[in-house]
């Protein structure tokens, strides 16, 4: 088993932390794992994506040529990556940021407002834990509380109680709204 | 236990746990991880981290802290590397040990940031001027790139003779679960009682590259010789994967060997004859035992982030033997492994 | 080679080689001024009581030899590289007393950039810093400090300040910066100025002692051979046109 997932959106999304506390979470539970983020001079405001691998053997290559999930942040992000999704795979897109519609056929489309969602939380920055809860049960490697214990692990000494809160809640609302 | 790391940070860790107590250092990307932690962590155990003017003096400092007995190191990316290469050959001239790291990344010039493989002649074949060697070692996963590091630190100090890390700026860049190798106690490093440390009760010791006598410079480079085949006869590693029945055998070495593992996996998915041979240490390059392959293997293609450097030794070491073919990327792209793939198709079916 | 001399019953000798200097011969050309400077070192050294925890920093260039000199650990640098050498060594090993002695050219040229971050950053060095107008050692070129109309091999009609800029006052410079605690410039052409350049690398090297940071001892000096002069002749020079470029005295002293 090696299972690709791409994260992509705006830099400042943070699209490299929901990559990382998902790396953290397969790592807990036994996986081999990798974590590749696009690097470059674009630190705010460029593009970002990462890429994790969840494999059951060590993984080679770090770069998927077909991810199973794709987690849309942004419009561009949508373009980019959708047309490399394998087949029978899923995409988890944005809907605040990108307009519904049928890019993929032969994959499945999670529409989820993430921005409208964060903002009702009461932290706009929680869009990412709530596109990663999605992106957790749409994998179903492991339970969402795994993905809780890696975020608090993650935030570590940055978080706050209240912004962990926030943070596990928005998770929450990501795994549940999807079917 | 387990933890994620970046390569960039484990090269870190691992140096500090190796017992290194000197780092020089100029910001390049993309090993800037390695620099920060050094910077948050090293001060923490006693060490000194210093940023400084330039490529040039860091590597000068590095040459100053090894000569005065202590486990230094620095790093950078390509670009950074061509100015270290003065002070490299120095350190190689006085025989004084040190660990270099190099995040490669895609030139000549100010090229990329994208992870390459085109600094392979600069490291294994001089880069510096004049007659001599360094030890490279070339990681291909996080955990191997802390445990290079440790090794890096043990052969420089064993030999007296520099020692590189030959990354890129996928593995110092990308995270992965890591066993951090234990630390080794200041007590455990062997002492050097070649350093500069103060002519008491001794004749004094003097860090140098220099005699105008030629023969008297021989008898030193004659030494550094004996040295290099010494590291030849005992310090070749590589790894071979599925080469017992392989029909092609990838030969590739960091990033592009890890990447052809899994092109090998998709291979023998379907059904195809492939092995995979990394190389771990590109200086001293696995000559003998790619020889030995090549004499049941009919075609070995090297994998390579370049227009084909390791590819010479690979010829060097079949010498008509096999099969040789090339497949390069350029410019910081990386293949994916289906590309690869297709390639390994035109020879194997 | 060890000259040995009987000292005859009943004299007691006054002036001796200094313990800190080994038994080799300088290979300085006669009347340099680098065998007076290179003795003044290690006279420091002894008077000091520091030869045992000191390390020299040799250049490259007419003192590369240094190491061959001194009765102290060295280390030979590339050219140009003394400062970030000794910085490396001094780091390692703060309980070491670190010196570097180099060249116009080896400091104020090649090794600009070393010099300035070395003593901007007040890195707890000496620097003995040998200032003869030429490169000696290549065969007399032009360098940082040749002066304008001075005649060298690669400025064979005189030094053109509209061609190759003006000579570069490399102590007035380190000066303005905060991070040195002592920059003084001094010469040696007669008795009282050795005098004086002797207390100055004294300072110098008592500063490192005291932990005051970096100091630096520029010394005006004459080189015969390329000045294509006999050694008074030269003292001279240096006098009459040297100093008119490179006055002496102290230019930062930090209590």
């Amino acid at each position: 088993m090696e299972i690709g997932v791409i994260f992509a959106g705006f830099g400042g999304q943070g699209i490299l932390l929901a990559g990382k506390v998902l790396a953290r979470a397969a790592m807990e539970r036994g996986f081999e794992v990798t974590w590749l983020p696009s690097y470059g001079p674009e630190m705010r405001g460029g593009t970002a994506n990462c890429t994790v691998v969840i494999a059951d053997e060590p993984v080679g290559s770090p770069i998927v040529d077909s991810p199973a999930v794709l987690v849309a942040m942004n419009e561009p992000s949508l373009e980019r990556f959708a047309p490399r999704v394998s087949p029978g795979g899923a995409i988890v897109v944005n809907s605040s940021l990108v307009s519904q519609r049928k890019e993929r056929a032969d994959v499945k489309m999670v529409f989820i407002p993430m921005n409208e969602i964060a903002q009702e939380l009461g932290e706009p920055r929680c869009a990412n834990m709530v596109a990663l809860g999605a992106t957790a049960k749409i994998l179903g490697l492991f339970p969402l509380e795994a993905v809780i214990a890696a975020m608090e692990e993650e935030l570590g000494a940055r978080g706050r109680e209240k912004l962990l809160k926030i943070n596990r809640k928005a998770l929450q609302r990501g795994y549940t709204l999807v079917s | 236990m387990k933890v994620l790391m970046r390569g960039n940070e484990a090269m870190a860790e691992a140096a500090i746990r190796a017992g290194c107590r000197c780092y020089f250092c100029y910001p390049i990307t993309p090993q800037g991880e390695l620099v920060e932690y050094m910077a948050r962590h090293l001060p923490r155990h006693g060490g000194v981290f210093l940023q400084a003017e330039s490529e040039v003096a860091a590597i000068n400092m590095v040459y100053g802290a090894s000569a005065a007995g202590v486990r230094t190191m620095t790093s950078s990316s390509s670009p950074g590397i061509s100015l270290k290469m003065e002070g490299i050959s120095y350190l190689a001239g006085a025989r004084l040990p040190a660990v270099i790291i190099n995040v490669m990344r895609a030139g000549p010039g100010l090229g990329n940031i994208a992870p390459a493989q085109g600094d392979y002649f600069q490291a294994t074949k001089g880069g510096g001027h004049g007659d001599y060697r360094l030890i490279v070692l070339a990681p291909s996963t996080v955990q191997e790139a802390a445990e290079l590091v440790m090794l890096a630190f043990d052969l420089s100090d064993r030999y007296r003779v520099p020692a590189m890390i030959l990354a890129d700026g996928m593995l110092g860049q990308m995270m992965e679960p890591v066993e951090l190798p234990a630390p080794i106690p200041p007590e455990k490093i062997p002492p050097k009682p070649w350093a500069l440390t103060g002519a008491k009760g001794r004749a004094p010791n003097v860090a140098s590259s220099f005699d105008l006598d030629p023969y008297r410079f021989r008898e030193i480079l004659r030494a550094l010789w004996q040295t290099y085949r010494e590291i030849e006869k005992n310090e070749v590693r590589w790894e071979e994967y599925e080469t017992e029945d392989a029909e092609l055998v990838l030969v590739a070495y960091g990033t592009m060997g890890r990447i052809c593992r899994t092109v090998v996996r998709q291979a023998r998915k379907e059904g195809l004859p492939v092995g995979l041979f990394r190389p771990i240490t590109l200086w001293p390059f696995p000559y003998e035992p790619l020889r030995k392959l090549a004499e049941r293997v009919p075609v070995l293609l090297t994998v390579e982030l370049s227009s084909g450097q390791m590819w010479e030794d690979v010829r060097l070491s079949v010498e008509g033997r096999a099969k040789t073919p090339f497949y390069g990327e350029l410019g910081g792209v990386v293949p994916t492994p289906q590309e690869i793939l297709s390639e390994v198709k035109k020879y194997v079916r | 080679m060890s000259v040995n001399v009987q000292i005859p019953a009943g004299y007691v000798p006054v002036y001796t080689r200094p313990r800190s200097l080994s038994e080799a011969r300088f290979t300085y050309c006669p009347g340099c001024h680098h065998g007076i400077i290179t003795r003044l070192v290690a006279e420091a050294i002894d008077e000091l009581g520091i030869q045992e925890r000191t390390v020299g920093v040799a250049p490259v260039g007419c003192a590369v030899f240094l190491y061959e000199f001194f009765r102290c650990d060295f280390a030979q640098a590339a050219h140009g590289r003394a400062c970030a050498v000794a910085t490396g060594i001094k780091r390692a090993n703060p309980e070491l007393i670190v010196f570097t002695y180099q060249g116009d050219g080896d400091l104020a040229a090649i090794g600009t950039a070393e010099t300035v971050h070395a003593a901007n950053r007040g890195e707890n060095i000496t620097v003995i810093f040998v200032n003869n107008q030429v490169y000696g050692m290549t065969g007399g070129e032009m360098a940082p400090t040749t002066l304008p109309g001075m005649r060298t091999v690669t400025t064979p009609e005189g030094r053109d300040v509209r061609a190759t800029g003006y000579p570069l006052r490399m102590s007035e410079m380190l000066a303005q910066l905060d991070g040195p605690a002592y920059i003084t410039r001094q010469a040696v052409f007669d008795v009282r100025h050795v005098q004086m350049a002797q207390k100055a690398i004294i300072k110098a090297f008592q500063n490192q002692l005291e932990g005051k940071g970096f100091s630096l001892v520029e010394i005006v000096a004459a080189c015969p051979t390329n000045l294509h002069l006999p050694p008074a002749e030269a003292n001279r020079w240096v006098v009459e046109q040297a100093l008119k470029y490179f006055p002496l005295g102290d230019l930062k002293v930090r209590d």
